[in-house]
């Protein structure tokens, strides 16, 4: 399968904003931002320890062929 | 046959270590992944000493991460990274001899948080002895639909340089003037985001990674089967495409248990125009114990098709186009078993740290190859009938965290 | 390619939902028990302006502007307006831990349930609500920044005053 970057960026610049656009008419959420204290608790959080985890995806990539999407945003504590 | 005398481990396809721009990448999930859409990242600062010991190979370093709040809205960090590398790996041992090289790693980032959105940016750039490289990178991060849900778009640029080292007649390394090689590599990622119940999130990522330019290791080579000479195989130089396309596409669920503790499953698909495919599963475990220990355990399996232009042992010279023998394009299967501990604890007298913590971590790692033989053992089984290569190695870390 | 990275990056910027704005209407009438275990309820304090804040000790900007929100209360309590800090946690013990290290005097009431918070719409923590002598609904301001605070005492002195 073959994706021509070109191509890529465009779905995702559309997909993007689409997205940006829907941001504003917003569908109610359904855990409300007082019910998410367990997201704020650092063991739920996808990148605890950054060093530890960058080191570790780094000796995997150097043992492997595969690479990429490792990264992961975290949820945040509905603050803000 | 070739004067070099080390096989390096500086190249993706080296015995150590891997392409300094991959490696470039893995920084950047330490640097850009804590990008979020509303919230800055904590400032912190973390030491770490990690070692790696398995296949005669043990590379060892340290890793410090800094990163602050410098106004309201921005956030810096800055991390040094170090391999010191002492290498005596199949593949050193096959071609060249073994060799110690030390590879420093710099890197600085920059998280501006502006309502609901969070603009990051940053540098990697790298040294070793026969490679240099730089990376730049671009991300926005958008929360959005009440803030369960977080986008992640993300555009990064590297160009290295390749050299090659050489051994003087005085016995003294340096760059053979006559190889000087460039790569450039492009990167698109989407990351996502979304809670899904009070007790758990999941996290999807997609990372497109184009390379072109030089992409072989000037040091390894490749084998074809040579009846009569030697050990019944000859080496010859390997040749790879001068381009690379990969897809990676990944999955992450993470589950809060009632009792205070977190599940995380991830599964991650991998597909490149070289022919590999890559599965990836994972499950991890973290369980706080008392109010002071966070116990961590892990399982990991990994599988991979090899690359179409791999082999172990060609059939004659110039078999085809492209060769390449390196056990990281291989078939094979690999299991990875982690556990840590970490202590978190307050500093007495020290106002200005609000907490810290005190981590260790062990990983045991296995990897069965299906098509990589060991070919030191060709004159006792014959070429092309030596046992397949097994490889176990131990990971170690060791870190102190402080939040500030 | 830059330039469509400019373009994404201006749309989201526009895209930003508004974090602050005028709510109308009359405050929503409830009781709820009090640190201390009295039952304290909205319309005690009717004739008083009345500043709402919806918090969590789990929640960063929530512990992050306790502080301010103690001394706009010592500031401004003798003047007819009074501070109630709602925490929306349905097991108040880690609550109650933040408090005693950092301690506050305005009244700290505990809707377990989360029945206030949906009776306000909270969504986004913290929330700040202020009320009129009347009891009108007057600002309603999600999150909290460094310097958001300044908005809060405008608010409060012109409601004084009236």
């Amino acid at each position: 399968m073959r994706v021509s970057p070109a191509k890529l960026m465009r779905a995702l610049t559309a997909a993007l904003l689409l997205a940006a656009l829907a941001g504003c008419a917003a569908p109610t959420p359904w855990v409300k931002p007082y019910e998410r204290e367990h997201f704020a608790d650092p063991i739920m959080s996808f990148n605890r320890d950054p060093v530890s985890s960058a080191y570790l995806q780094h000796v995997f990539e150097s043992r492997e062929g595969a690479r990429g999407a490792t990264g992961s945003v975290g949820g945040g504590c509905g603050c803000n | 046959m070739q004067l070099t005398r080390e096989a390096r481990s500086a190249h993706t396809r080296g015995a150590a270590g891997l392409s300094p721009f991959t490696r470039t990448l893995l920084t950047l999930c330490l640097i850009a992944a804590p990008a979020l859409g509303g919230v800055l990242p904590e400032d912190r600062a973390d030491v770490l000493w990690h070692s790696y010991h398995g296949g005669d190979i043990t590379i060892q370093g340290p890793s410090v991460l800094v990163r602050k709040k410098v106004a309201d809205n921005l956030s810096l960090s800055a991390n040094y990274y170090e391999d010191m590398i002492s290498s005596a790996s199949i593949d050193v041992k096959l071609s060249a001899s073994p060799y110690h090289e030390k590879r420093e790693q710099w890197s600085g980032g920059a998280d501006y948080l502006h309502g609901k959105s969070t603009y990051s940016a940053g540098f990697i750039t790298s040294k070793e002895p026969d490679y240099k490289a730089n990376t730049s990178y671009f991300a926005v991060s958008q929360d959005m639909f009440g803030d369960l849900t977080t986008l992640t778009l993300g555009y990064r640029r590297g160009w290295d340089q390749v050299f090659r080292d050489i051994k003087t007649p005085q016995g003294v390394l340096e760059n053979d003037p006559t190889f000087h090689q460039r790569v450039d590599h492009r990167g698109y990622s989407l990351s996502l985001t979304q809670i899904l119940t009070r007790n758990a999130i999941l996290g999807f990522n997609y990372e497109l990674l184009t390379d072109q330019g030089y992409l072989a290791n000037p040091y390894r080579k490749i084998r074809y089967l040579s009846p009569g000479q030697g050990a019944g195989f000859t080496l010859a130089d390997q040749v790879y495409p001068n381009t690379r396309t990969s897809n990676a596409a990944s999955a992450q669920l993470k589950y809060y248990l009632p009792y205070r503790a977190a599940l995380t499953g991830q599964y991650r698909f991998f597909r490149d125009t070289w022919g590999i495919v890559g599965h990836t599963v994972e499950l991890d475990y973290t369980h706080p114990a008392g109010k002071h220990w966070i116990f961590e355990g892990s399982l990991r399996y990994y599988t991979q098709k090899h690359a179409d232009f791999y082999s172990d042992l060609f059939p004659r010279a110039n078999y085809q186009n492209f060769m390449a023998r390196d056990r990281e394009l291989a078939a094979f299967h690999s299991y990875t078993l982690g556990a840590g501990a970490s202590y978190q604890f307050m500093v007495p007298g020290v106002h200005w740290i609000s907490k810290s913590s005190a981590n260790v971590r062990v990983d045991h790692l296995m990897v069965d190859y299906s098509d990589f033989r060991n070919a030191l053992l060709a004159g006792t089984y014959g070429a092309g009938n030596e046992p397949l290569y097994k490889l176990n190695a131990n990971i170690f870390q060791v870190f102190v965290s402080i939040w500030f | 390619m830059k330039n469509r990275i400019a373009a994404i990056a201006a749309t989201l910027a526009i895209a930003v939902p508004a974090l602050a704005g005028s709510a109308s209407g009359p405050a929503p009438q409830f009781t709820l028990t009090a640190r201390g275990g009295r039952d304290v309820s909205l319309a005690q304090y009717h004739g008083q302006v009345v500043m709402i804040n919806f918090w969590a000790s789990w929640c960063g900007p929530c512990r992050q502007e306790m502080p301010l929100l103690e001394s706009i209360y010592r500031k401004y309590n003798k003047l007819g307006f009074t501070l109630l800090g709602v925490n929306v946690e349905p097991d108040s013990q880690a609550a109650d831990d933040w408090l005693k290290a950092t301690p506050v005097s305005f009244p700290i009431l505990y809707d377990k349930e989360s029945k206030v918070s949906k009776l306000y719409d909270v969504a986004g923590m913290p929330s700040t609500v202020i009320i009129d002598r009347r009891g009108k609904l007057r600002l309603l301001h999600r999150g909290y920044k460094p310097g958001d605070e300044n908005e809060y005492l405008d608010s409060i002195r012109s409601l004084i005053r009236e």
